[in-house]
């Protein structure tokens, strides 16, 4: 189910786990809020993470906290702090891309 | 005398007998040459490891030789590959063999590698740190579990993708109704580790099994994405800080596409063949196709899905041969019995675009399996897919109303 959502004033689709069902909507002032909705403050270190995810994403590349591991922008250790407890889905919340389907 | 063309198969597990056994009834012998390799000649039931433990099955019941499962007109070569030149057409063996191929088709499979986490192989390992995963594995913790006298049971994904996702749930439900038998249920404290968000990939089916987890008191931990293991002070350790102590762990470790896919430089960072998900032809070479685990397409690694790639696969390897177009048909159908203990079984059947529901499988409206629903009658299919797994499946005889497409009949989306 789709679901319209107000932010910063833009309106947005979002899923029932809220993540953003149409990446053209995307901005970074919408990346900013849905990080705070997530009680993260971005800084210059979050930002590289959410574009190496929002490149891979347009590639069709598939993505993994493994992945993301070795991506060379940083190390898992180091992706847990920026995106404390589950940071593989509240990193794509952020970016405005579907939940990664690791899961099957 | 005509030169023949070879189509070689790498790996002969579910996945390359079946389709050695597909491929020798269309293949025209005059003109083309199969054979298969593996480095082991023992053909492993992989699904039996998860009975093993427990001593439901024995070891008898899940092992038999390679060849009495392919035809004659297949060559069987038992050598272990050690690397694919994909420009050259050749696979080198570690023998110094070298074999030309005109059509490739990898079915090497993937298997566990204990290494990948700090401390998992330590010094507890096969000790208070079992998989059962591998023969030997299943077997060691079958001992293991005889002898044991309580206390907390963790079971453990490490990472995904795995083979057969709903394995250690099962694992779970047996454990559950293995020590209430004995008599020391309330000595045994479970504890489900995953590094999903729930108990399973999938919403409605989730929310079944979580229902099924707490009825027997098995407690859930999710979104665990585990850093190491303390093998002095017996608990497992995520990288956001979380810890769950342990006194027997049953991990399944992280599962990776065989080596010599890794030495060819063929595979994706978990050695899993880049492969297209509708066509099974890989990105590789447009003569090299992948079969079963080997592939790195979005549905499960499990013998079910294997067979129902094997139908489609095997028809775009004769288009391939044809030069004609291949078809994208295989829509990602899985389809498996979930063991919940206490003679009864759930079946799940689902595939790339539609999550399992409830409903009636293989005929719609009748069954006799229910799905999403635990049945006895589900449980005895379980048994009884043993016997078609030997008999029907590796051999490629169709197997009556169940197609490899998924059928939207039946079920209630």
């Amino acid at each position: 189910m789709i679901m319209l959502k107000e932010l910063v004033g833009n309106t947005i689709d979002v899923n029932e786990e809220g993540f953003m069902t149409d990446f053209t909507q995307w901005n970074t002032q919408i990346g900013e809020a849905l990080a705070a909705e997530n009680d993260i403050s971005m800084t210059p270190k979050h930002w590289e993470v959410i574009t190496y995810i929002q490149t891979e994403y347009k590639n069709n590349v598939p993505l993994s906290i493994r992945k993301i591991g070795k991506s060379g922008v940083v190390d898992i250790k180091e992706f847990y702090t920026l995106f404390p407890n589950a940071p593989l889905k509240t990193a794509t919340k952020i970016a405005g891309i579907p939940k990664p389907v690791s899961c099957i | 005398m005509k030169h023949k063309k070879n189509i070689l198969i790498l790996g002969a597990g579910t996945a390359g007998t079946i389709m050695a056994n597909q491929l020798v009834k269309e293949v025209d012998p005059h003109s083309w040459h199969i054979t298969i390799a593996d480095a082991t000649d023992t053909h492993y039931y992989q699904p039996g490891f998860l009975f093993l433990p427990f001593g439901i099955y024995d070891e008898e019941d899940v092992k038999k030789p390679i060849r009495s499962f392919l035809p004659d007109a297949v060559k069987f070569i038992q050598e272990k590959a050690s690397e694919i030149k994909s420009e050259e057409q050749q696979v080198l063996f570690e023998s110094g063999k070298t074999i030309h191929y005109d059509v490739l088709i990898i079915a090497t499979g993937s298997t566990i590698d204990s290494s990948e986490i700090e401390g998992m192989n330590g010094p507890e390992w096969r000790k208070s740190i079992f998989d059962f995963y591998t023969f030997e594995g299943a077997k060691a913790l079958r001992e293991k579990l005889a002898t044991w006298e309580g206390g907390k049971l963790v079971v453990h994904i490490t990472e995904m993708p795995i083979k057969c996702p709903v394995a250690p749930l099962e694992f779970s439900f047996l454990a559950d109704d293995y020590f209430g038998k004995k008599g020391m249920r309330d000595k045994v404290d479970i504890t489900y580790v995953t590094p999903l968000s729930g108990a399973f990939t999938k919403p409605r089916a989730t929310q079944k099994l979580e229902y099924l987890l707490k009825e027997k008191n098995i407690n859930i931990v999710s979104d665990f994405a585990i850093e190491s293991v303390d093998n002095e002070n017996k608990s497992i350790k995520d990288y956001s800080g979380k810890e769950v102590p342990f006194d027997l762990l049953v991990t399944v470790p992280t599962n990776k596409g065989s080596k010599v896919i890794e030495q060819s430089g063929l595979g994706d960072e978990l050695n899993f063949v880049p492969t297209d998900k509708g066509t099974l032809q890989s990105k590789v070479s447009p003569n090299i196709f992948v079969l079963g685990d080997a592939t790195n397409i979005p549905t499960s690694k499990a013998g079910s899905v294997t067979h129902f790639q094997a139908e489609i696969l095997f028809e775009n390897v004769l288009r391939f041969i044809r030069k004609e177009e291949l078809l994208p048909e295989f829509d990602g159908h899985a389809n498996c019995f979930i063991e919940t203990g206490k003679g009864k079984a759930l079946l799940i059947d689902f595939n790339y675009d539609h999550e399992p529901v409830e409903g009636t499988f293989p005929i719609a409206g009748i069954g006799p399996l229910r799905l999403l629903k635990e049945s006895r009658m589900n449980h005895w299919g379980k048994l009884a897919f043993r016997w078609v797994y030997w008999n029907m499946l590796l051999k490629a005889r169709p197997i009556p109303f169940v197609k490899a497409r998924m059928s939207l009949a039946g079920k209630n989306f």
